[in-house]
């Protein structure tokens, strides 16, 4: 009984590391596809991010001459983390063997430190545009770090875990029905989510525009397979994102530990439609709004901290009530 | 042979470190001198983390006590050994041996050995006789030989006028510190002077003294330790010293502080009440948020570390304010959990804030720069310092798998467990605590990645840089253990938290769960739905992921390297002074948290057009704890002794008067109150 229930866990554990891997470039392709269309433009095919991800590992990789080891091993590094943690964000089923190596504040410090290396490799080649990159990027994590924690907290009140997959199984449970801290909690992550992956109107993943610049500044000196895994892990950290909401607030179709195989694969189903449904709303809601100056984003990420704050403390307080 | 106990053990230790001060004295001058000198404290310090060990893990539970014949006449000099004092002896010995064996490499370079030689020995003795006090008299007067001793080594190079400066600020805060300390003793020693440990814990204090008591004790250790207020003097002095001398101040004696601070607490006081909580997380938010606020704002790569410590307190003060919180309602297992935390990242902060001093120094030695705005690209020079500096750097920002990171996964993890709280003060102040513990940790992150960058990587901004070599292998050794300690605590906290379990256990009655029983060596404060991390799998699944990419990328597509000129948008500019400095780094959070924290002014002056004068961008800071609090104080003595002076020029009648109009007076009190 315990080796089928190892067997399962290790099978299903492997094939959420693989999906996901393989999941994250058509994720990015779908949401450019329909901002292009949104924006009347043909845009390029959906599988293009995976012919771009082909082309420039085969390509020689560049290093600036002033670069140092840091540079060559940070792509490595921040790919390993960010996969890991995105492994361990349940997608389409719960039973993940090895979820209980790290919960939720685990997987948030594990993109913390992919972005610690990140920012590390944008100052290493000693150019303007990487300092400007790595100096804006810790401005930004600096407000949004705290404010996911602050998420963290509400949710762990609410389900008395920071398990995912606990969290994940006492959402799905009727008991808790609608919570204002849950609502607040739900805005703020969604605000940032947004300012982590980069995306308009906090940064824009499009441009290169010397001044507009944060994530794409800090990577502006990789190129070739270097370039690829940080391609591949902003994929995959866009991914984590959406998996995260889905699994915190639209838990359902998540395959329970232990359910038969066609209970995992209409879970897979679920989770691709859940994917599709998060990118359409992003891709729309990139389409409608501007970019913001630099430091407004203090003001953004400032109510998402503020919103996740009001949402612990109304969990302490109304715990005695 | 006498089977010796970790107390004989430790006594003789200090008084093997006393004669090798008096040694040093005799042979200071000779260029040698410090082979004997460290390689002595190196021994000591290793012989009494050694049995401290033994003692924690083989007898927790025992104390041995001794008194010798010196001190106070009808008390005695009393020495004691627990499991609290074992745990701390452990963390300090550790701290002094590493230091030790930096300073047999770096102490090369010291200009004037002399003055470091005699003290270093005695510093140590003094820390370890604080922990060993068990009475009034012996722990001051151990703590004040620790005070002095560091002063002397703060002044060592006294040449330099900010040095001189940092001493005369010390050495006032310790005197405040000492004497907060003294009247603490004396209310808990009660009208009867019982001075002994002992007395104190057997008749305990009045809960309205308590809270006295408290309060002098949160002043007394704060100023030691660096609590906001009292933490001025702290970013002057500790740089200021030699750097393994930093490395034992930050690292080391600000923990001794702590020891303090938890004896008078959690041991001497009596019973714990809940609203002594309230002070102790308040001032432990305040001064961590603060304390990394100033880090980012600073160039002086010892500074940035000085200020970092004040950060690193301030949490562990928080996670001993949970714990009080705890305790005070009986909630037994979140008070071990919080305790746990505090004590886990006392060892950790003494770990990862000596090994980077030891960087700093080695960034000092080969460049003879402190100021980061003249450093860069040190990576390529000094690669292993840059790898061992960076993994102290990781460890400080609360990464995993490193070591900072579990600690304040516990401290998180105890704050959860406080909506059980049924105070409201509490259940306010708690999420608001909480939410300043996840900035400051955000606020780490974005400092040591500033210190890091702008020290170690980019283009070498002076000549000074771009001659560094890298430094001796003493000095090297001394980072890596530190190093590897910092690792294997990140990713086996399961070890550790057993270990200070005793100590937990004397304090809040009980302890957090067995952890080396959980499989595969997980962490579980509580239950394992609740929460679980396990630091070595963390680690083994992100060594396993890089190095399978890293293999299949080098295998089956790509593994071809060219070095070309650096990209740089097409504009690539040969002058390292337009990279990013740590001045520009900072400037977007001192945009976002500056107005608040420092009053920050940003003044541009653009010329006219067609005139050739450079722009300038003038920052102005302001240290509003030095201008609001020691400003109005300093102000307020002066005119005090201004006042006062006029009394020295007074005729021989008048002092006479006023000596008559005193005794008049005395002898009218003694009239009404006989």
């Amino acid at each position: 009984m315990i080796e089928t229930s190892l067997i399962d866990g290790i099978s299903i554990q492997l094939s959420q590391m693989l999906l996901v891997l393989a999941l994250s470039p058509l994720l990015t392709g779908l949401v450019r596809k329909i901002k292009a269309r949104l924006l009347r433009r043909q845009g390029p095919p959906l599988l293009q991010p995976y012919r771009d991800l082909i082309r420039l590992v085969r390509k020689e990789a560049i290093v600036a001459e002033s670069a140092s080891w840091l540079f060559r091993i940070v792509p490595y590094i921040v790919f390993a983390a960010t996969w890991v943690a995105a492994a361990l964000v349940p997608t389409f089923a719960t039973g993940l063997l090895f979820s209980w190596s790290a919960d939720l504040i685990v997987i948030i410090a594990l993109l913390g430190s992919a972005r610690f290396f990140l920012a590390l490799a944008g100052m290493d080649v000693g150019t303007s545009f990487g300092g400007i990159g790595s100096s804006r990027e810790a401005m930004i994590a600096t407000l949004a770090e705290p404010a996911l924690i602050m998420i963290v907290f509400t949710l762990a009140l609410v389900a008395g875990s920071t398990q995912l997959s606990t969290i994940a199984g006492i959402m799905l449970s009727p008991g808790v029905g609608l919570r204002v801290s849950l609502g607040m909690a739900l805005i703020a992550l969604v605000i940032v989510a947004i300012a982590e992956n980069a995306r308009i109107p906090v940064d824009n993943p499009a441009t290169h525009l010397e001044l507009t610049m944060v994530h794409e500044a800090m990577v502006l000196e990789y190129s070739g397979r270097h370039l690829a895994l940080i391609e591949l892990a902003a994929s995959l950290k866009l991914l984590l994102y959406f998996s995260l909401i889905a699994c915190v607030f639209v838990p359902w179709g998540l395959a329970p530990a232990g359910a038969p195989l066609h209970v995992h694969l209409i879970g897979v189903a679920v989770y691709v439609a859940k994917l599709g449904v998060a990118g359409f709303l992003l891709a729309a809601f990139e389409t409608m709004i501007a970019k913001m100056r630099v430091f407004r984003v203090p003001d953004f990420l400032g109510a998402a901290f503020m919103l996740g704050f009001l949402g612990t403390l109304l969990l302490f307080v109304s715990r005695s009530l | 042979m006498k089977n010796w106990s970790a107390l004989d053990v430790t006594l003789w230790c200090i008084l093997a470190l006393l004669i090798t001060a008096v040694v040093a004295i005799a042979i200071g001058r000779a260029r040698w001198a410090r082979w004997p000198v460290y390689g002595a404290s190196l021994t000591i310090s290793g012989t009494v983390c050694a049995y401290s060990l033994v003692h924690l893990i083989a007898q927790p539970a025992v104390a041995w006590a001794t008194v010798l014949p010196l001190g106070l006449p009808w008390i005695g000099a009393n020495f004691r050994i627990d499991a609290l004092a074992a745990f701390f002896l452990i963390v300090i010995n550790l701290g002094a041996a590493a230091a030790s064996l930096y300073g047999l490499g770096y102490g090369r370079h010291e200009s004037a050995p002399e003055r470091v030689l005699p003290f270093f020995p005695v510093f140590l003795a003094g820390m370890n006789m604080v922990l060993l006090a068990a009475d009034a008299f012996t722990f001051l007067l151990s703590w004040e030989f620790m005070s002095l001793a560091s002063w002397a080594l703060v002044m060592t190079h006294h040449q330099e006028e900010d040095n001189r400066k940092a001493g005369y600020v010390y050495i006032v805060m310790a005197s405040f510190g000492t004497l907060a300390l003294l009247l603490a003793f004396g209310l808990m020693a009660g009208p009867e002077g019982g001075y002994a440990f002992a007395t104190m814990r057997a008749h305990g204090t009045s809960p309205g003294l308590a809270g006295l008591v408290l309060a002098l004790a949160l002043l007394g250790t704060g100023s030691k330790a660096g609590l906001v207020p009292l933490h001025v003097w702290l970013p002057l002095a500790h740089p200021a010293a030699p750097s393994h001398v930093s490395a034992l101040m930050s690292g080391v004696m600000t923990k001794v502080a702590i020891y303090g601070f938890i004896r008078i607490t959690f041991d001497l006081l009596g019973p714990v009440a809940w609203w002594w909580a309230v002070p102790v997380l308040f001032a432990g938010a305040v001064t961590a948020t603060l304390g990394v606020l100033s880090a980012l704002m600073q160039n002086d790569i010892k500074r940035v570390l000085a200020y970092s410590t004040i950060e690193n307190i301030g949490l562990i003060f928080v996670a001993l304010g949970l714990a009080l919180a705890f305790q005070g309602n009986g909630m037994k297992a979140a008070a071990a959990l919080a305790m746990t935390a505090a004590l886990f990242h006392v060892l950790n902060h003494s770990l990862f804030k000596s090994l980077l001093f030891f960087g700093a120094g080695a960034v000092l030695t080969a460049t003879g720069e402190r100021q980061m705005e003249r450093l860069g690209g040190l990576l390529n020079r000094m690669p292993m310092t840059g790898l061992l500096f960076l993994v102290g750097s990781v460890a400080i920002s609360a990464l995993p798998p490193l070591n900072g990171f579990a600690s304040e996964w516990l401290m998180l993890q105890a704050i959860l467990l406080s909506p059980e709280l049924p105070q409201w003060a509490l259940k306010l102040l708690v999420p608001a605590v909480g939410a300043m513990l996840a900035l400051a940790a955000a606020l780490a992150a974005a400092c040591f990645v500033r210190a890091f960058g702008i020290s170690f990587l980019g283009r070498p901004r002076s000549d000074a840089a771009t001659g560094a070599h890298e430094v001796d292998r003493l000095s090297i050794v001394a980072m890596a253990i530190l190093a590897v300690l910092c690792l294997l605590a990140g990713i086996v906290p399961a070890v550790i938290i057993d270990a200070v379990a005793p100590v937990v256990q004397a304090l809040t009655g009980t302890r957090m769960p067995v952890q080396t029983d959980v499989a595969w060596l997980s962490i579980v404060p509580i239950a394992e739905s609740r929460s679980s991390y396990n630091g070595l799998l963390v680690f083994i699944f992100i060594a396993a992921s890089a190095s399978l990419a890293a293999f299949a990328i080098h295998r089956l597509a790509s593994d071809k390297l060219r070095r070309a000129p650096a990209w740089d948008c097409g504009f690539p500019d040969q002058n390292p002074a337009t990279q990013y400095t740590a001045d520009s780094f900072a400037q977007p959070l001192r945009r976002v948290f500056g107005g608040f924290a420092f009053r920050a002014q940003e003044d541009l002056h653009m010329p006219l057009p067609g005139d050739g004068s450079p722009a300038r961008l003038t920052v102005r800071l302001h240290d509003l704890v030095w201008e609001w609090i020691y400003e109005p104080v300093v102000r307020l003595v002066n005119v005090l002794a201004e006042r006062l002076n006029h009394l020295q020029f007074l005729t021989i009648r008048r002092y006479l008067s006023l000596v008559f109009g005193l005794l008049v007076l005395l002898l009218l009190i003694l009239a009404i109150r006989p």
